[in-house]
């Protein structure tokens, strides 16, 4: 609990629908500033997992958890705790691109903003177009961020939810197949950034891609039905796995 | 086969849409000899004489679909935003059913209804009594369009807005009610159409008059209320009056339906 490169950790946390249990004791640590890549067919609980991470888990009805995540030390599941707080320090950007429909570029990214505090016109413009630089979208939009946001392309809309979750300043980023929909280079776009944004925020990734996990991580976590298997340094995960369902799975034998 | 099957359809089209064509034209033929802009200024003269206009029922029915809109529109809505939020809740459950039933009731029985609770109560026939008769059809058409809109919206957008901090009731309403806005002024224009066109809940609350009023306390005219009367009456202008009144009717009604399909065409032809 004292060592402060540990930002984020989950102990013997098992996250439930109704009587299934989607994961099961689980225990993780992630250090700070690094990239965490979560990985596992289909329906082994990784998205679940991140869910809980934030607390969204538990909008779905009937969704209950046991065991505990601390963020900085403190158990987020604390009834003290409130879930809308927590959520300002823990961010997340979805499979598919979530802009809202009815906002403009700009107050898609003011969003969070707004709804925190209440900020001068000229420091929200400041940190709206610091966001869409970072998300490197700025350039593309500058000239349009009055219009609507669902114009943009899929990958450009993609980058517009990643500024709008880092613009009010997590503390970690929950990012949930964020390539999932996107071409190659939409994705590329989006594995690069997150080189660049590790250097401010602690982030973790579900991903379907391998290739990717090896690409973007510094430590990989293998979930197989709802079990944590494995869990190490990216490099030796996909170089040396000490399981072999690790092993069957990045060699491509199932999932 | 396939083109018997093709006879049949193009028959079946033709058999179900000739009738509004033989309406409307029956309507213009009829009505539109006697529009005129006094048709519009003026109210009633005696029965027998020539001239008279529609003015007062023309003012009743927008009273009284006004006041019955806001009423109905603002609990429809609310309870449509109830039903979609707590969808499993019990109370949900029992709200839809009995929107759906109510939705099904004969207006008639309807107007009955108001007329025991307000008319008797009050002692008098009176604008107020037809507007709550409306509200009453109008509450669960605009109740289950909001529902069915509102769970078109997608979760993950829901989803989204919560993950950024959102609480929830700012995520329903600022999001998803917003997302979903254009298709419910949609339902919400098509339900004042439809009740715009009632008759029987009028008959015995707002009763009907032959004078202009705007004492929403006291018995009002209002245009589906004089077609009947004037449709029904002895005199050959209570006729053409009729005609041209039930051709205002019904081209009021058809602006609020083009209005609602462009408004949902604004916002289903860009996106989505």
């Amino acid at each position: 609990m004292s060592d402060a490169t540990v930002h984020l950790r989950t102990d013997q946390l098992s996250a439930m629908y109704g009587k299934f249990s989607a994961i099961k004791n689980v225990t993780l640590e992630f250090p700070v500033n690094k990239v965490h890549a979560l990985i596992g067919p289909s329906g082994c609980g990784k998205s679940t997992f991140l869910r809980t991470l934030n607390r969204l888990h538990e909008m779905t009805p009937g969704a209950w958890i046991t065991g505990t995540v601390e963020l900085d030390g403190q158990d987020v599941y604390a009834p003290a705790v409130s879930p809308i707080k927590l959520r300002r320090r823990v961010g997340m950007v979805f499979q598919k691109p979530t802009p809202f429909p009815t906002m403009s570029i700009f107050d898609n990214v003011a969003a969070g903003l707004r709804i925190h505090r209440k900020l001068p016109r000229t420091e929200l413009a400041e940190i709206v177009e610091r966001s869409l630089q970072r998300a490197a979208l700025w350039d593309e939009v500058k000239d349009r961020l009055k219009t609507s946001a669902t114009a943009l392309s899929g990958g450009q809309q993609q980058r517009l939810c990643l500024a709008r979750t880092i613009a009010p300043e997590p503390e970690v980023i929950l990012l949930d197949e964020p390539t999932a929909s996107l071409d190659p280079q939409g994705t590329q776009r989006i594995e690069e950034l997150m080189h660049e944004l590790k250097t401010d925020f602690t982030i973790v990734i579900v991903t379907h891609n391998m290739q990717q996990a090896a690409r973007v991580s510094d430590t990989t976590s293998f979930f197989y039905l709802g079990d944590m298997v494995e869990h190490g340094p990216t490099k030796a995960m996909f170089t040396r796995p000490k399981e072999p369902q690790t092993e069957a799975y990045i060699t491509g034998r199932f999932g | 086969m396939s083109r018997i099957m093709v006879g049949v359809m193009i028959t079946a089209v033709i058999v179900a849409v000739l009738p509004l064509f033989l309406i409307l034209g029956s309507l213009i033929v009829k009505g539109a000899s006697s529009l005129s802009i006094s048709f519009f200024t003026n109210t009633p003269v005696p029965a027998g004489e020539d001239g008279g206009g529609v003015r007062h029922a023309i003012v009743g029915t927008l009273l009284i679909v006004g006041m019955a809109s806001l009423v109905g529109v603002p609990l429809g809505i609310a309870a449509g935003i109830y039903t979609t939020e707590f969808k499993g809740s019990r109370l949900a459950t029992i709200t839809r059913f009995v929107a759906d039933v109510l939705n099904g009731t004969p207006s008639i029985v309807v107007g009955v209804f108001a007329w025991t609770v307000v008319v008797v109560t009050q002692g008098h026939f009176s604008a107020l009594a037809g507007s709550a008769a409306l509200a009453v059809l109008m509450l669960p058409m605009v109740m289950r369009t909001t529902e069915e809109l509102l769970n078109l919206v997608p979760i993950t957008l829901r989803e989204a807005a919560l993950a950024l901090g959102y609480s929830r009731w700012r995520t329903s309403l600022t999001i998803v009610l917003r997302t979903a806005l254009p298709g419910i002024v949609t339902g919400v224009l098509l339900s004042v159409a439809r009740i715009a066109g009632e008759t029987a809940p009028l008959l015995f609350t707002a009763l009907g008059s032959q004078f202009l009023s705007y004492n929403v306390d006291r018995p009002m005219a209002a245009l589906p209320l004089m077609v009947y009367t004037y449709a029904t009456g002895p005199f050959e202008e209570w006729h053409r009056l009729a005609w041209s009144a039930a051709l205002v009717l019904i081209v009021v009604v058809l602006v609020l339906s083009v209005i609602a399909r462009v408004v949902t065409r604004q916002r289903f032809g860009r996106n989505v």
